[in-house]
């Protein structure tokens, strides 16, 4: 065949390359495999030249609507979806400078002197992670607030030597799905399941019933965790200093899960309210929404529980000549060395989201970080007065919410109103009854709506929703 | 390095200028922000007023710069690491190969990016499509009867499918007796790190003096725990860079003691074309889409794992799953009643899916082949080369890496390991895999693995070796030069002892 693009090799060369080795042919490289594990007949995959590729890829992309345009709405619809995945605005110069080769065709800088660049931009992003969740830890980054809240559990399970977790008020279905499947080596049935895992629900105001959970605890013992999401699942801020408490006072770790943590430009951290580990999803602040991934999972902690951390960890040294500089460190922590005695499994991170991360919050800011969140704040405020004050909706909790909301719909079938919507290019929210949100979702709540607002949306954006809301629901 | 002797009347050429940047927090004043928000259109709301108590009280202490100050500081640092796009990146089993372009523009198409994961299907029929048609080229590349694209990295899969080991003995009311799975000393850290996390207890096997696994050895093991082998994990190519040739006979061994195959898929790229694994007796493998699928390594990250199965597994696969109904109109399946569960939210690292397929389709089948062919050509090319001045840890036949041994040079000179891949820096190469695998280096031996990977011209392969001959060479004439490298990086070596000692995670003023 004709020389490929990506592969240097012309006939002489490869002519050349085989009488350096010793061989005949190129097959005869290969002459060492039995020839019952050889493939049977070639690949059937049809080639594509640049010019065919973009085609056939565009002609793919053109068959989805986008949630958020590329540059301005051009096309895109206007979308209140969040539910796990609140989208922000992300500034031009974070992709520019990401798509800088030096970034993101690098590997993991396990050699420091030449991955300075890597390490000392993780380092700055554990240092904005601390300051975000306020605890005084944080590692290089997890796959997403998912599995980062699985681990959490893990770990609270390892620091404690417990094995319970109990998940106080509304947590995101696909958190708790996801740690279900973590946990199941110790609880493969539904009856160690039922054991092992342990749900308290929300009172009338949406929080977590913390009387109901101080019941639990008393009644059952060996718990190593109580798990909250803050804001939770129906937007509602927790109490969260009320829940480590009762948590504490049974010797059990308070782990929050944050979804969205532009929440805590206005509301308390949760290294300020008790918290013990707290994990967050990140990629609402770093890249485009991508269909959910990749995402950045936040990890931070207790300054003595560094050691049970799980992932990678930069820290700060020098080198031979006492200069700066920054190092992969506490890596016996980790499985290349401690293989099945490792904290974790997990060996990649997310390096170039939590980049993209770090460069958006530098951007952000000390002061736009809390902008960003009272914009959300109050556009959130006048988008949820307009949609009670429709008749037939209703906002079905009292507690406070930061920039997401449930609203229960006129006609009380969710589903249908997102759907009708869809058609004229409105994403209106999260049906809590959706089925994309997974087998552990709430069936029950089919006028439930899940509604988004962040920045991105204008006076106008939320007149529309309101009045297209009012117009469909019926 | 400077180049002082160019001709009379031009100027001299120097370095150019390579920048340090502080840490951002140590840049920029109070009050200073590189954020552009809208203006409040809303009446604002006072957040004490709503929370309270549980209103924050002091801000995130986040830098302070203008977005000048973040442009020259993310720039800045950008240049001081060293990435595939500026040269040669032999790491082995990392499979640092080019990152093609297309694939980031192809990727950031707004029909990709901006979809939200919970949006209405029947919006995302193109992302949806997508995914059908990469499961269904990867298929075709494993031999396998479906793949799942969720986990989010290569030691993600393992922890799928190894949780699918596990499901499927439980289904069959065999769970609670086979806790065991079968390791190669040769494995990865995160193969037994994997095994662990799902409760099973790792047998490790020791691979035979010629590097190669031995179907007496895993019978053995197999007889000493009758009815307790819940499976084997098994590198093919194993780290060593040599084909695990008996693993027909292996696998045959392990089935009829009724566990399962699962190959850990981190070196397919010495396999495409050329060996189906689904079709070789492997049940479960994953594929590490930043390594063989060109989507780029990010420092770090993103990965992306995708698992391929046979029948034996395929009911236990992650939810949700993307089907294609008759009439083209694609969905997800949750319904899945003997499935895992799910390993993260969402579908798996959805961008990296993008860039994999369309390397997949520019490729093709008969280039993805040469991908492979070139890749052995290659690494087997440094093997000639070096041979002479580095002893191979193994004899056997290399595939797409091969791995020395710095057992003559350190008798010879005291320069080891760690000081060759030091020095290599000042000769402008990232350094190999060092110290790895852990069978090359008992008895105090170090151990280099060098995987060139396909995209490199042999000019580079030249340039390359001819600096390892140097390194070797100037061990004998000078070892100091070796054992205080690198000497034209940014920084020397670097203190990480201290830094473990007394951790330092984290900027704090001074």
């Amino acid at each position: 065949m004709t020389q490929h693009r990506y592969l240097p090799h012309t006939d002489d060369d490869v002519a050349r390359m085989l009488g350096v080795v010793g061989k005949p042919t190129v097959e005869a490289l290969f002459s060492h495999i039995p020839e019952r594990l050889r493939a049977k007949r070639p690949l059937e995959i049809e080639a594509l030249d640049e010019g065919a590729l973009l085609a056939h890829l565009g002609m793919l992309g053109a068959r989805s609507q986008p949630a958020i345009g590329a540059v301005s709405r051009d096309g895109a619809a206007l979308s209140f979806l969040g539910a796990g995945l609140v989208p922000h605005t992300i500034p031009t110069a974070v992709d520019m400078l990401l798509q800088r080769s030096e970034w993101y065709t690098s590997y993991t800088p396990y050699q420091p002197e030449v991955s300075q660049g890597t390490l000392q931009a993780i380092f700055e992003f554990q240092t904005m992670v601390s300051e975000i969740l306020g605890l005084p830890v944080a590692n290089a980054s997890m796959y997403d607030g998912a599995s980062a809240t699985a681990e959490a559990v893990l770990m609270a399970e390892r620091v404690t030597g417990r094995r319970r977790v109990v998940f106080a008020g509304a947590v995101h279905p696909q958190y708790v799905e996801t740690m279900r499947t973590y946990l199941s080596a110790e609880a493969a049935t539904a009856e160690q399941l039922a054991d092992v895992e342990r749900h308290v629900g929300i009172g009338a105001d949406g929080r977590a019933d913390a009387a109901a959970l101080e019941k639990a605890l008393a009644s059952i013992d060996d718990v190593a965790c109580v798990v909250v999401q803050q804001p939770n699942f129906f937007g509602v801020v927790e109490d969260v200093a009320r829940l480590a408490k009762l948590a504490h006072d049974r010797g059990a770790l308070l782990v929050t899960a944050t979804a969205e943590p532009v929440a805590f430009g206005v509301i308390a951290p949760p290294g300020a309210t008790g918290a013990d580990v707290a994990v967050a999803e990140g990629i609402g602040l770093a890249i485009p929404p991508t269909c959910g991934g990749p995402g950045v999972g936040l990890f931070a902690a207790r300054a003595d529980l560094v050691r049970q951390l799980p992932g990678r960890l930069v820290g700060e040294t020098v080198d031979k000549d006492g200069r700066r500089g920054y190092v992969l460190t506490l890596a016996t922590r980790e499985q290349h060395i401690r293989r099945e005695k490792a904290t974790s499994n997990i060996c990649t991170n997310q390096g170039l989201i939590a980049l993209a991360f770090t460069i958006h919050m530098s951007l952000l800011g000390k002061r736009g970080f809390t902008e960003m969140a009272r914009l959300c704040l109050a556009k959130t405020e006048y988008l949820k007065g307009k949609l009670a004050a429709l008749p037939g909706f209703a906002l079905p909790f009292a507690g406070p919410t930061f920039n997401e909301f449930a609203v229960r719909v006129r006609g009380g079938d969710a589903v249908r109103v997102v759907e009708k919507l869809a058609e004229e290019g409105i994403f209106a929210g999260v049906p809590a009854a959706a089925p994309v949100l997974g087998n552990a979702s709430s069936k029950n709540d089919r006028d439930l709506l899940l509604v988004a607002v962040t920045e991105r949306h204008s006076r106008a954006d939320l007149d529309r929703l309101a009045a297209r809301l009012d117009e469909v629901a019926r | 390095m400077s180049d002082r002797t160019t001709k009379t009347g031009t100027p001299i050429e120097t370095r150019h200028l390579l920048h340090s940047s502080r840490p951002i927090f140590e840049q920029g004043a109070p009050g200073r922000s590189g954020a552009s928000l809208p203006p409040l259109d809303v009446p604002s709301v006072d957040p004490a007023a709503l929370f309270g108590d549980g209103a924050r009280a002091t801000a995130a202490a986040l830098p302070e710069v203008s977005e000048v100050e973040v442009t020259r500081h993310f720039t800045r640092l950008s240049r001081w690491n060293y990435a595939i796009d500026l040269g040669l990146y032999p790491l082995g089993s990392c499979t640092m190969k080019y990152n093609p372009k297309v694939n980031e523009r192809a990727a950031r198409l707004p029909g990709f990016a901006g979809l939200h994961p919970l949006q209405p299907p029947s919006t995302m029929q193109g992302a949806l499509e997508l995914m059908w048609r990469l499961e269904k080229c990867l298929c075709e590349l494993g031999g396998f009867k479906r793949v799942t694209l969720q986990p989010a990295a290569g030691a993600h899969g393992e922890l799928a499918g190894v949780m699918m080991i596990r499901a499927y003995h439980a289904h069959r009311g065999d769970g609670a007796k086979r806790t065991k799975i079968l390791i190669p000393d040769s494995a990865h850290g995160t193969n037994p790190a994997t095994c662990t996390a799902n409760g099973f207890q790792v047998l490790t096997l020791k691979t035979g003096a010629d590097g190669l696994l031995s179907p007496p050895a895993v019978k053995e093991a197999i007889a000493a725990h009758p009815g307790e082998i819940a499976g084997i994990m098994i590198t093919n190519p194993s780290t060593l860079g040599v084909f695990e040739e008996h693993l027909g006979e292996i696998a045959d061994l392990v089935h009829e003691a009724g566990g399962l195959v699962y190959m850990d898929g981190a070196n397919f790229n010495a396999l495409l074309g050329k060996v189906r694994p689904g079709e070789a007796g492997v049940d479960v493998m994953h594929i590490n889409l930043h390594k063989t699928f060109t989507t780029p390594h990010g420092g770090g990250g993103p990965g992306s794992g995708a698992v391929g199965v046979g029948a034996a597994l395929e009911p236990f696969l992650p939810t949700p799953t993307v089907e294609r109904d008759d009439s083209g109109h694609y969905r997800l399946e949750f319904n899945r009643p003997t499935t895992i569960g799910r390993l993260r939210s969402f579908y798996g690292n959805f961008g990296m899916f993008v860039r994999a397929y369309a390397y997949i389709r520019e490729m093709g089948g008969a280039g993805l082949t040469k991908v492979t062919e070139m890749a052995v050509l290659n690494a087997n090319y440094i093997r000639a080369r070096l041979v002479e001045h580095y002893p191979l840890a193994y004899d056997k036949p290399s595939m797409h890496e091969v791995v020395f041994t710095d057992k003559r040079l350190k008798k010879e000179t005291g320069v080891q390991t760690l000081d060759v891949a030091k020095r290599l820096m000042d000769f402008g190469y990232h350094p190999p895999t060092i110290y790895f695998p852990l069978p090359a280096v008992t008895g105090g031996a170090g151990a280099l693995m060098i995987e060139p990977t396909e995209t490199e011209p042999p000019e580079t392969l030249d340039a390359f070796c001819d600096a390892m001959i140097a390194i070797a060479d100037e061990a004998h004439k000078d070892p100091d030069v070796a054992k205080n490298a690198p000497h034209q990086t940014a920084l020397r070596r670097l203190d990480e002892t201290r830094a473990a000692r007394t951790p330092k995670l984290r900027w704090t003023r001074e």
